[in-house]
């Protein structure tokens, strides 16, 4: 039924955020799409949910729902999570407490941290795995109980079971699990060789935990979404997207709740990779400029690097490959000051969306980058964005950054909203430089993708500064995250650490191990029953020389159950190395640590011409008059044009402003701005 | 030279400290030993021409090393100026703790930036190194009376000169280590991370230009004093005198002093140490230069908003003599100068505390404890399974203290249990948070730890660590934390005890014997009366602190 549906292919993306539900719908029968934004319901977000699928018509009509969702994240930053009972080995059940022995900031001593499972909570099993995977003491399957039994007696809602050394041997975890089982829905139960088995305690108990307190909440979202969605007659199918940027079926996320902690904006990469390579650019660097920060990723090649780790917050790791995102503290909520050594700052301090810039009137007195950008006349006044407000106060906000900013600095207002742009976009050009630069990558080859509702006001100045190829502003910048929903591949990683010399490693049995892994991750992706048009398996090893600690990923491309030599495994190291560092230290003996499994389950194609202008559009009919814009110094009479309706191929010179209900597009001077065949604003030199 | 423009100091700020960061990265993950790869026991940054300066420093290095460094740059320059002969290429390597700093595990590797043809500025990198040779694998000597116990000190010697590295230099760091493949990939990493560091700069100074770039550094120097006065200013004047001690110094049972008085006078401060102990026969002594360092990184931590540059050290006059054990020469034993330095910022803590309580910092646990556990693998390889321990930090106004951090001079993480494990022939049979070891207050400090250890095989162990005798001070009425202790196993089956508290070397164990370290917790502030109820019965509850503790330091009965 659901994939007979899905080729009728009504697919929804709901991308649900924290002000807003964004909602892309593609009709694979017709070519037609359409998009939505409605608020979103904090604390309750199934109400925007299917709030924003009813603004397409009757629920039972769609085919599929592909769901990005923040729930996991607010959950572990607010707090609101599941009690959950911990059991350790002996010795060790302060680990999640005591982390790696870091502290929240290089200076200043003050701060104090909460585990997310309190120490009573925590309680330790007589059993001890060596590293070497040798059983020192088997597990007492009545202690483990009775220690379960007493933890749900203290109210725990979920177990999980952290043995040390799991990774090299999981029997001493799965004896114990099998003693606890029963006492709990098996989803309620869970052991660190299941989520994470991989070396390293802290990061293993800190991802396990989080995972199980994350359990029942995205357990519970999840039903009552699938309840609502029954309500309304649906009976296709209903996916969640990773923060690896793959989509995993609702069973797999509420095995593995933590995936799902950047699911938003993972596919919001993913769309915006997609969007690129179909137009031409396969190397990219995305720019989400929200409210508190600019998250920026890589994409080479048409692929989006991945972290191996994310820190939600202090102290709470989560360790699963996921779209790697670097993140500054500068959004238009960013305050600017001059501090009392004279120097401009702008952020990390942020006014957020709530009280939000001067010009909103809630309240904040302190000038931010939105202010500096409605002053100088770049964001228009009397038309915000998401209408959630009828106008801005500019007047407000210019005052604000004459008092803070300008006099102390000896500026006028307009002049000290300029300097607050650039010292903004510098920063911004930071974190460009971070993924770029500082990878080894030349950041002429890349093109920049802004989304979200701001990033477009900083592009052409961005692409500017970093010596970027161009900037690729895509059709609906705003609901990006939501067509990344609709077009992410299926997609299951796994680790493994397997702590093997190179010298005389045995090629067969690895073999074996990596086609026995990937039959798993397989398995995972066909389960998820999403048309698919074939399985990738992709392997990789992370690999380093005997005494380092920190790894190398090294991809390594054999087919599951290929046959390959140690040669063939060095020259990889060796590749892999050089890439990273300058020098290879040759006589020095190499160890594989972990083997990582991906299996990627293509999705169909998506055609991305069918968000294409239609035909007959003019410049002329763009046009929305024109309003006084500074640029250099001073302002300029620059023409304002709706960027919905300008078509293919048309040319605007800068300076200026294309406007969209979900974004505003500057072009500076010196720019052009050209419509693409696919309706996407390229900004390019002149 | 005139001062660039408010955005052009933002904008080179930014680009300036991300080149140093970029090469703290590299060297994090190019190194070889877990001091630095994991601990981060390094530092990059950027050096004036001429006097040396820090004028950038990487936003994640170690705290201790920026304050250092300078010193190290000023060696180097000292060294051109008697030799003459700087070119383009050079780099120069060192370890002499008297001529820059800290102890002899700390490389430094020192290079000219060259632009047309004039020197701009000195790139530096230094890295804690697992073993300098010594009396003691690792380093950390406890019972050094002179620094050639501690492990071969190598003067500024031209290592790389235009651009070709001298292999004699190699071949003599080599027969000098126990662990002389660990030191070659540490000794990579940070080239690697110099290497890097100049072609960042070189792209930044081709788009910003010599001048405008110097001018900015100035300005940056300016702003961090102009805001330290600012700082200071804000401090009632006066004399405020803080005094703490060390155990002893590894070698006779008696305490050392580490006295300050402190004095605000209007905009700038003297930081006056001459009240403290003379130079001490073990390792406890610091150079003058480490001395410099650690105020500096116990006024970042008091004043975190200050940036990370020599301007914030203008206002500040120190008077450290040589007649005290915090301003000696060579060969003086420098190798515990981690626990000496923390005693300098702790008193620091202290008197401003005094001066201005909202500022306060309770003691931190205030020890590095470096215990190493050595032996050969049953295939007759080496090991040194070597770490620092972590440890509550004081108590403030502003909440309790966080329970086992790492030390104020360091952002160090803890290598993994697992790591220990699959590395070396040990097994942990605990890693736990202590109960009880935190000063009581109406806000207590945050828990020191235990950990235990086994061996697998035959071992010697050895530690360097304080606060076995004076406990973390607590402060307004906040109790001391508990002392530092640490046990082994014996072979009647009983379990023996440093004479000297938290100092040992050589202590043998057989497979299957333990060794136990017990870490301090942080001071507390404020009257433990005054602790809210519900504070209380979430610490009993959680057992951090013990119907015991809960009656003794609170008055309290469960």
């Amino acid at each position: 039924m659901g994939d007979s549906r899905m080729e009728k292919g009504r697919v929804v993306g709901v991308d649900v955020g924290g002000t807003f539900t964004d909602l892309f719908l593609m009709d694979g029968a017709t070519g037609e799409f359409r998009t939505a934004k409605v608020p979103s319901n904090r604390g309750d977000e199934a109400v925007g949910f299917l709030n924003g699928l009813r603004v397409f018509g009757a629920v039972a009509d769609l085919g599929s729902i592909v769901h990005g969702t923040t729930v996991g994240t607010n959950a572990l930053l607010e707090r609101r999570i599941a009690r959950v009972g911990l059991i350790t080995t002996e010795g060790f059940r302060d680990v999640l407490e005591m982390r790696r022995r870091d502290r929240p900031k290089t200076w200043g001593l003050t701060g104090d941290f909460t585990p997310v499972i309190p120490r009573h909570m925590r309680r330790e099993a007589r059993e001890r795995v060596l590293s070497d995977g040798s059983i020192r003491h088997a597990v007492n399957p009545s202690e483990v109980r009775a220690l379960g039994e007493a933890l749900l007696a203290d109210g725990a809602e979920a177990l999980a079971v952290v043995f040390i050394n799991a990774y090299a041997n999981a029997a001493n975890e799965k004896a114990a699990l099998a003693a606890l089982a029963g006492l709990l829905p098996p989803d309620r139960l869970a052991a660190s060789h299941e989520i994470l088995p991989e070396i390293r305690e802290f990061e293993r108990t800190s991802t396990t935990a989080l995972n199980a307190c994350l359990q029942p909440v995205v357990g519970s979202y999840l039903a009552k979404l699938e309840a609502a969605l029954a309500g309304e007659a649906f009976a296709g199918r209903f996916h969640i997207v990773q923060s690896n940027g793959g989509v995993m079926s609702t069973e797999t996320a509420r095995r593995f709740p933590v995936r799902t902690a950047l699911s938003g904006p993972a596919a919001g990469v993913i769309a915006a990779a997609a969007i690129a390579a179909a137009a031409g650019m396969p190397d990219v660097i995305t720019g989400d400029l929200g409210g508190t920060s600019f998250d920026v990723s890589l994409v080479l090649g048409g692929r989006a690097e991945l972290a191996a780790q994310t820190t939600i917050d202090f102290g709470m790791v989560i360790r699963n490959p996921m779209i790697e995102i670097t993140t500054i503290g500068a959004g238009g909520g960013s305050i600017a000051a001059v501090d009392a050594g004279g120097m401009l700052r702008v952020g990390p301090e942020s006014a957020g969306s709530r009280p939000g810039p001067v010009a909103y009137g809630a309240g904040n007195m302190r000038p931010t980058l939105t202010d500096a950008n409605i002053v100088l006349g770049r964001i228009n006044a009397e038309k915000p964005i998401g209408g959630a407000l009828k106008r801005l106060d500019r007047e407000a906000a210019r005052a604000a950054i004459g008092r803070e900013i300008g006099d102390p600095l000896g500026l006028s207002p307009e002049a000290a909203a300029e300097a607050i742009l650039r010292v903004a976009n510098a920063r911004m050009a930071g974190a460009i430089r971070l993924v770029s630069i500082e990878r080894g990558h030349d950041p002429g080859r890349f093109a920049l993708v802004p989304f979200g509702g701001g990033g477009a006001l900083h592009a052409g100045a961005l692409l500017k500064e970093v010596g970027l190829k161009a900037a690729l502003v895509p059709r609906f910048p705003g609901v990006t995250s939501a067509l990344g929903c609709v077009i992410a591949d299926i997609r299951h990683d796994q680790v493994q650490t397997f702590n093997l010399a190179l010298k005389g490693l045995d090629c067969g049995a690895l073999s074996a191990r990596m086609a026995s892994e990937a039959e798993a991750a397989r398995n995972v992706v066909e389960r998820a029953g999403l048309p698919i048009e074939g399985v990738e398996i992709r392997f990789e090893f992370d690999m380093h020389y005997l005494g380092q600690t920190h790894t190398v990923a090294v991809p390594f491309k054999v087919a599951p159950a290929q046959t390959f030599t140690e040669e063939d495994v060095r020259q990889s190291f060796e590749a892999a190395y050089s890439q990273a560092f300058s020098r290879l230290l040759p006589g020095i003996g190499v160890k594989i640590v972990n083997l990582r499994t991906t299996a990627i389950g293509k999705r169909p194609a998506f055609d991305l011409a069918m968000l294409a202008p239609k035909a007959g559009g003019t410049l002329e009919a763009a046009r929305r008059g024109e309003r006084d814009v500074w640029f250099d110094g001073a302002f300029h009479a620059t023409p304002i044009l709706a960027r919905l309706d300008l078509p293919a191929d048309a040319r605007i010179a800068g300076p200026a402003i294309l406007e969209q209900p979900d974004a505003t597009i500057v072009v500076d001077p010196g720019l052009v701005a050209r419509v693409d065949s696919l309706g996407n604003i390229l900004l390019e030199r002149a | 030279m005139t001062r660039p423009d408010a955005v052009t100091l933002a904008v080179l700020r930014g680009r300036l400290e991300q080149i140093a960061d970029e090469m703290d990265a590299t060297l994090y993950r190019s190194a070889f030993n877990p001091i630095i790869a994991e601990a981060r026991d390094a530092c990059h940054g950027l050096y004036h021409a001429e006097t040396g300066e820090t004028l950038v420093q990487g936003t994640k290095g170690l705290p201790i090393f920026v304050g250092a460094m300078a010193f190290a740059v000023r060696a180097v320059i000292a060294k051109v100026k008697d030799e003459g002969g700087l070119e383009p290429g050079d780099t120069f390597l060192f370890n002499d703790p008297y001529d820059g700093g800290t102890h002899l595990n700390d490389f430094r590797l020192v290079r000219p930036i060259f632009r047309q043809g004039k020197l701009f500025c000195w790139l530096a990198s230094v890295g804690h190194w697992l073993d300098i040779g010594g009396n003691v694998p690792g380093g950390f000597n406890a019972r050094a009376t002179e620094s050639h116990q501690e492990g071969v000190r190598i003067p500024p010697v031209k290592f790389i000169a235009r651009g070709v590295m001298n292999r004699d230099i190699l071949s003599i760091l080599s027969a000098n280590s126990r662990l002389p493949q660990s030191n070659f990939g540490d000794l990579n990493g940070q080239l690697n991370a110099l290497d890097l560091g100049e072609r960042r700069l070189d792209g930044l100074l081709d788009e910003a230009g010599e001048d405008t770039v110097a001018a900015a550094l100035d300005a940056f120097s300016e702003g961090a004093d102009a805001l330290m006065r600012a700082a200071i200013a804000a401090l009632p004047d006066g004399t405020y005198r803080f005094d703490d001690i060390l155990d002893n110094d590894g070698i006779t049972d008696e305490p050392l002093a580490i006295a300050l008085d402190l004095t605000v006078s209007g905009e700038t401060m003297r930081l006056d140490f001459s009240r403290s102990s003379p130079p001490c026969a073990g390792p406890l002594n610091i150079a003058y230069s480490t001395a410099v360092a650690s105020c500096y990184v116990a006024l970042k931590h008091l004043f975190p908003e200050v940036p990370s540059n020599a301007g914030c050290l203008r206002p500040i006059t120190f008077v450290i003599p040589e007649t005290t054990l915090l301003g000696v020469k060579a060969p003086k034993p420098v190798g515990g100068y981690t626990e000496t330095i923390l005693r300098v910022i702790g008193v620091i803590f202290g008197a401003i505390g005094q001066a201005d309580p909202s500022r306060a910092l309770a003691g931190p646990f205030g020890t590095i404890n470096a215990l190493s556990i050595a032996g050969k693998r049953p295939d007759g390889s080496p090991f040194v399974m070597f770490s620092f321990f972590g440890g509550g930090l004081g108590a403030s106004p502003a909440g309790d203290g966080l329970s086992h951090a790492n030390n104020p001079i360091s952002t160090a993480t803890m290598p993994p249990a697992e790591i220990l494990e699959a590395s070396n022939p040990v097994m942990v049979t605990r890693w736990a948070l202590r109960p009880d070891s935190a000063g009581a207050g109406a806000h207590r400090g945050g828990l020191g730890a235990i950990y235990e250890f086994e061996a697998l095989t035959d071992a010697e162990v050895f530690l360097l660590g304080e606060r076995g005798k004076g406990a973390p001070f607590g402060l307004r009425g906040g109790k001391p934390a508990a002392l530092n202790r640490f046990f082994w196993q014996t072979e009647d089956g009983g379990e023996a005890s440093p004479p000297l508290a938290s100092k040992v070397t050589g202590v043998k164990l057989k497979p299957g014997m333990r060794v136990r370290l017990e870490t301090p917790g942080g001071g507390g502030f404020g009257d433990p009366a005054r602790r809210d109820e519900a504070s209380l019965a979430r610490d009993l509850a959680e057992g951090y602190v013990t119907p015991q503790g809960a009656a003794r330091d609170y008055g309290k009965v469960a």
